[in-house]
């Protein structure tokens, strides 16, 4: 390829082409202005969504990674911008999303000076991104912008944060991109050791009552097939993570549901009564061990995962299988002898059946007259053919979604785990329906998460993206308030919320919408949002004490799941 | 809680430090010394700490700094299985040392060297293990040490094979 002199904001559009990126997300300004100006040659190879607040950028550029397997782009300017856009920065990095989000800065000359709008990116991204660069000459913009898509992407995906100075935008010189397949200090994926899957094959043969844990490192791995035949060929019975949830489709016979705080009962009791626990993918967080000195004590684990700094960090493994989960699982599947399980599995049934009684049935059938936002959940799920993608905000809406949507096929959950980000929902899902456009999405969320990043109402105007945002009002920060009834005397410091007309604020917008507070209105209003492919608000006023059952209590053990009194 | 010393090899780019410094700072942990060098491969940067922690905990910390993308490799050794050396420096009144009966003595003892003398003070210098240069501190108290400092600790690992660059080696097969 011959050499051309081009601007460094030019060579950045052409690199980003080179890298397939056809989608960003951004909000421009002063130190990016070169960059966007750029951009105005290329709108027919780049689709760019104007959002109406940085961080909306960078969940929407999530919400479109977690659908679609690509790195997600965000573009934004210096200062104020870059620190709006930390929230999803850190989103990403615990949440193992790849993303590159490009960052304008002052020029070089005022680096350093407190320059108007100049704040230390590399210093503040540095803990909370897989890398992060600073661009001072154009001549660098090829070898970083390569290199932060390699990382971004490989080995366990994270955000990587390029600091573009506004000279490098601005200065000429001889653009050439070549793509970076390769970094000598950094191995994304480990070498499979042949004894790691000799040991984990044995070790998992020998099992009486084996259980797997599921966590997103299946998807990201693009490993639910070989999940799925591992699972089967020994009848290992399975629970899942909140981001590990739709790599393994709910109706599977060895699924066994959800770990963890608001997990299902018998998943989470049978960690502790297991003889061999296997954990693919997933890091043994706080939210799905609780208290560690007495999880999973007597059982042997195999842990498989990409990151070896995620081997004995929690909870230590008697036999570890560095590697994508895709490779390890096959290897060990084949090793593994085929087993029927038959007693250990019908075991769950019977914790099924507590779990039905006490929190299942009253939440999905109530007696009351309120509606419940399991209810409104399993229904927009019915209705959906269980094939939508979920993304949710944070809170009880979310834990409720985790729980009673059924899910179909992979890459259908889409939720700030590691975070907890309220605020995650909207953005995200708009992120989510642009990455993947054939797919219904379901965006859930409370009236307080709704109403962190409900600007965005304005992105979904303008870009015209078909979301379904389903706003779960109980007039209160639901999972705030109910910590405080069950830990805090009933005490309601702070929790209730006067809130606006969702729906008026909705059709000023532009957007359709409707508020349900009688169960008999409900079908309709589901049915009347998904009969197109446009933006629609549904706000359904619920029960305004619901509570997420079961529940493990902080600090406790898994074991002493409290089921409440419905 | 036992010493470690880490060696840290990583490329020669900005940040390196603090992203080094900050997987301790979550962690609470304090560095005790720290030396940052060249190493005897061009372009690969060493880093050597020392801390307080548990064979636990170390581990864990050596992965996660082995986690950041520039970092080459890390490693964590217990004093058996290194040769280390600090260096340290102390500056005394010149009257003081000149009055004292014993200087050669002490000198002698302590193996330290005289790096500079005016008419109003006098460099030692002192190079050993940081009780050897923290005694001899001691030694010179009487005097009233005008300043002192030691270094950061450096290392040696005793081990027969290279790993850093065993490693380089196949890394660059590999591309
Ligand atoms: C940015 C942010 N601020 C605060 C919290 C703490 N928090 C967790 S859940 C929750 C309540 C959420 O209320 P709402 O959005 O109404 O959802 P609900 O729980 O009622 O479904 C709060 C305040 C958080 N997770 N994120």
């Amino acid at each position: 390829m011959s050499t051309e002199l081009i601007t460094g904001a030019e060579a950045l559009m052409r690199s980003l082409i080179e890298e397939g990126v056809d989608t960003m997300f951004g909000y421009p300004g002063g130190a990016i202005m070169p960059v966007y100006d750029a951009l105005h040659d290329h709108h027919d190879t780049i689709r760019h969504v104007l959002v109406r607040h940085e961080q909306g950028a960078t969940h929407a550029a999530q919400g479109y990674a977690r659908v679609s397997g690509k790195t997600g782009v965000c573009l934004v300017t210096s200062g104020p911008a870059a620190t709006n856009a930390i929230t999803g920065i850190a989103d990403a990095m615990i949440d193992s999303t790849p993303m590159v989000v490009i960052i304008g800065q002052v020029g070089a000359a005022l680096l350093g000076t407190d320059a108007f709008q100049e704040t230390d990116v590399i210093g503040i991204t540095q803990p909370i991104t897989k890398w992060s660069y600073q661009i001072r000459k154009p001549e660098e913009i090829p070898w970083a912008i390569s290199r932060a898509f390699y990382i971004a992407r490989e080995g366990r995906p994270g955000p990587v944060v390029i600091d573009f100075a506004k000279n490098a935008q601005i200065q000429k010189f001889e653009y050439k991109y070549e793509k970076c397949n390769f970094i000598r200090s950094f191995i994304p994926t480990p070498a499979i050791e042949p004894q790691a899957i000799e040991d984990a094959a044995a070790l998992i043969n020998s099992a009486k009552k084996p259980f797997a844990l599921v966590g997103q490192g299946v998807i990201l791995g693009s490993a639910e097939k070989e999940l799925a035949a591992f699972l089967e060929k020994a009848n290992i019975p399975a629970g899942w993570t909140l981001l590990g949830s739709s790599a393994l489709p709910t109706e599977h016979p060895l699924n066994k549901g959800m770990l963890g705080m608001h997990g299902n009962l018998a998943p989470n009791l049978k960690t502790n009564e297991c003889d061999v626990l296997i954990a693919i993918g997933m890091r043994f967080d706080d939210r799905v061990t609780s208290d560690l000195s007495t999880y999973a004590k007597q059982c042997k684990i195999v842990h498989f995962d990409i990151d070896p700094a995620e081997i004995n960090k929690n909870v230590k493994a008697d036999v570890a299988v560095l590697g994508n989960a895709k490779e390890t699982l096959a290897l060990v599947t084949e090793k593994l002898n085929a087993t029927t399980h038959t007693e250990w599995i019908a075991s769950f049934e019977e914790l099924n059946k507590i779990e039905a009684e006490k929190v299942i049935i009253p939440e999905l059938q109530p007696k009351g007259t309120d509606i419940t936002m399991g209810e409104v959940i399993r229904k927009i799920s019915e209705l959906t053919e269980n094939k939508a993608v979920v993304v949710t905000d944070v809170g009880q809406n979310q834990m409720m979604a985790a729980r009673y949507f059924n899910y179909t096929q992979s890459r259908s959950m889409v939720t700030s785990g590691g975070l907890g980000t309220m605020g995650f929902g909207l953005p995200a899902a708009i992120g989510a329906k642009i990455g993947a456009p054939e797919r219904t999405v379901c965006m859930f969320a409370g009236d307080g998460g709704m109403q962190m990043t409900i600007q965005e109402l304005g992105t979904i105007m303008q870009e015209k993206t078909g979301v379904k945002m389903i706003i779960l009002n109980n007039h209160f920060l639901g999972m705030v308030r109910q910590w405080q009834e069950l830990f805090f005397s009933e005490r309601y410091s702070e929790t209730h919320m006067v809130n606006p007309d969702f729906i008026m604020i909705a059709k000023a917008y532009g957007i359709k919408g409707q508020l349900v507070s009688n169960r008999e209105d409900l079908d309709a209003a589901i049915a009347e949002m998904l009969s197109d492919d446009e933006a629609y608000l549904l706000e359904v006023n619920v029960e305004t004490k619901g509570m997420v059952y079961p529940m493990v209590p902080t600090g406790a053990s898994i074991s002493n799941m409290i089921m409440g009194d419905k | 809680m036992e010493l470690y010393t880490l060696i840290i090899f990583s490329e020669n780019h900005p940040g390196l430090l603090s992203q080094v410094s900050n997987i301790f700072t979550r962690r609470q942990m304090n560095i005790e010394t720290l030396t940052v060098s060249a190493s005897s491969i061009e372009g690969i940067h060493k880093f050597t700490l020392t801390t307080y922690s548990t064979a636990d905990s170390i581990a864990k910390v050596v992965k996660q700094i082995e986690k950041r993308v520039e970092v080459v490799k890390a490693f964590s050794y217990t004093d058996d299985e290194i040769i280390y050396q600090e260096v340290a420096l102390y500056k005394v009144p010149t009257d003081a040392l000149l009055d004292y009966p014993d200087l050669e003595q002490l000198v002698r003892k302590y193996n330290a060297q005289l790096l500079e003398m005016t008419r109003q003070f006098a460099v030692l210098q002192l190079t050993g293990h940081s009780e050897e240069t923290q005694a001899f501190f001691e030694a010179l108290k009487p005097f009233g040490v005008m300043q002192f400092v030691r270094s950061g600790r450096i290392a040696i690992t005793k081990s027969s094979s290279e790993i850093l660059s065993k490693f380089l080696q196949e890394r660059m097969a590999k591309q």
